[in-house]
């Protein structure tokens, strides 16, 4: 994503504001998504007025910070929200003080003739990299086919959001060279564009490994039933909220699975924000997060995914659960496939994978029975865990399906 | 509720979740999850959306048998309490 156009003010100047509000709705080449604050304050200043197009980076609105008497800029277009990016096309000249770039680049602007001041970071907090920097000199300023300079840098995008590390814009779709235009065939276009980047990107880089193993998820299921017994329809749960609170809490006991890839390190992240990839109708998917998932209870991480589901196939997710994943769940066995190898979205380093549960012969202390049994398996970056982790990995969410009640 | 007001109410519901549907295409005799492409938790939603609309508990062992249009319709006007909503 280059650019995004302001829909939607849902403040005013005056208003207070507090960190997680909707401050704004912004149109991305893919879907509208709700801007939220970063900090707590009063809206000062609307720099932006709805129905304008402006780049990536550009400050929105000025927040007065409590007593502070300078008012930060905030918060600028996502999935970049505290990144400053300088652009020729800003509206608002930013400082040279806000530039950051690595020496490499620094040093290519120069050979190059490139004004930095001109270039758009996709590196860690904005920072300008070398390809940003090679991808300027090439007069990339018309949006171009996806190309290495323009790939997607999710991984590097962090804004000061609460992950370490957290990429800007991962969604997946994070960095699309995007038409700019809001028609829904363009945006399927640029959808597919960006998937097939970050895809292409994650099978270049990262060297994915895979195991899998079967669950008998007869225990789960009984005890599902007898619980959906007393709800009501609205309050109750589906397996796929069991396998989700599995792989979180999974995820949590296994810090070598739950983080990102920036910068040829490896940066665990201590929250599990899991990823749900949520197919589109008309195709394309999405993963936003689930906060905090692996400290959620069932009942919240069911409301959790009715509401993301129900959100991202109407084009209204947040920012924050579009760009801060630490691990993604896929679960195709809706499509009653029964095996799913992932493909990584970076820079997380891994993705759990569920297929359909089906019944299959079991045997159990000497004796065959039918039982629901789901396939689960992993693709885990090497350059962040080996097979020894992920094999634990896959074990205990066995281990903790065979106790829903403490799930 | 009549089965037309009924069948209303589903198709209402469907096309909630599934908002490019055409509800003139929906095949009555053919599964839902499988022509219109919705997942558990689309049908789900539209359990809840046709329970909120008819006050119709649908307890989850049931659910298979609201898998088509026509069924659905046929399991909610035999689930309906009697005299129920004839004013709606």
């Amino acid at each position: 994503m280059t650019s995004g156009t302001l829909l939607e003010w849902r403040v005013k100047p005056g208003d207070e504001v507090k960190r997680g509000d909707i401050v704004a709705v912004v149109d991305t080449s893919k879907a509208e998504i709700e801007v939220e604050i970063f900090e707590d304050g009063v809206i000062d200043e609307l720099l932006v007025p709805e129905g304008t197009r402006v780049p990536v980076g550009t400050p929105l609105a000025t927040v007065r910070a409590g007593a502070e008497q300078e008012a930060p800029p905030a918060p600028p277009v996502p999935p970049a929200p505290a990144r400053h990016v300088a652009v020729p096309a800003s509206p608002q000249p930013l400082e040279e003080h806000r530039l950051r770039a690595s020496p490499l680049a620094r040093r290519v602007a120069e050979q190059l003739g490139v004004d930095l001041a001109t270039v758009a970071g996709s590196g860690q907090a904005g920072a300008i990299t070398r390809t940003d920097v090679e991808h300027a000199a090439a007069g990339a300023v018309t949006p171009a086919p996806p190309a290495p300079a323009a790939a997607p840098s999710p991984a590097a995008s962090a804004p000061a959001a609460p992950a370490p590390a957290a990429s800007g814009a991962l969604a997946p779709p994070p960095t699309p060279p995007a038409p700019p235009t809001g028609e829904p065939g363009d945006r399927a276009l640029a959808m597919r564009q960006a998937i097939g980047a970050l895809m292409a990107r994650s099978k270049r880089e990262i060297p994915h490994y895979y195991l899998q193993t079967q669950i008998d998820m007869s225990g789960a299921l009984a005890w599902l039933a007898e619980q959906n017994l007393e709800r009501p329809i609205a309050e109750r749960l589906l397996p796929s909220a069991l396998l989700l609170s599995a792989a979180a809490k999974a995820a949590a006991a296994t810090p070598a699975l739950n983080g990102f890839w920036v910068d040829e390190a490896f940066r665990p992240s201590e929250a599990v924000h899991l990823g749900v990839a949520i197919s589109l109708r008309g195709g394309g998917l999405v993963a936003p997060a689930l906060h905090d998932a692996d400290r959620s209870s069932l009942d919240e991480l069911m409301a959790g995914l009715r509401d993301l589901v129900t959100r991202a196939r109407a084009g209204r997710l947040r920012g924050s659960e579009m760009s801060d994943p630490t691990i993604t769940v896929t679960n195709l066995g809706e499509q009653g496939v029964e095996l799913v190898h992932g493909v990584i979205y970076p820079p997380q380093v891994a993705l759990v994978g569920f297929g359909a549960v089906l019944e299959r012969p079991w045997a159990v202390d000497g004796m065959l029975g039918a039982r629901p049994i789901v396939t689960a398996t992993l693709a885990a970056d090497h350059r962040a865990s080996d097979g020894h982790a992920g094999g634990r990995f896959l074990t205990l969410i066995d281990r903790l399906l065979q106790k829903p009640e403490e799930l | 509720m009549n089965e037309q007001e009924l069948r209303d109410v589903v198709i209402r519901a469907l096309t909630e979740v599934a908002p490019d549907i055409d509800p003139a295409a929906i095949d009555p005799a053919a599964d839902l999850a499988e022509q219109l492409d919705i997942d558990s938790i689309d049908f789900l939603n539209v359990l809840v959306n046709v329970h909120e609309q008819t006050g119709i508990e649908i307890p989850e062992r049931d659910y298979p048998k609201l898998s088509t249009l026509d069924d659905a319709v046929a399991y909610l006007l035999a689930a309906q309490p009697r005299g129920a909503g004839t004013d709606a």
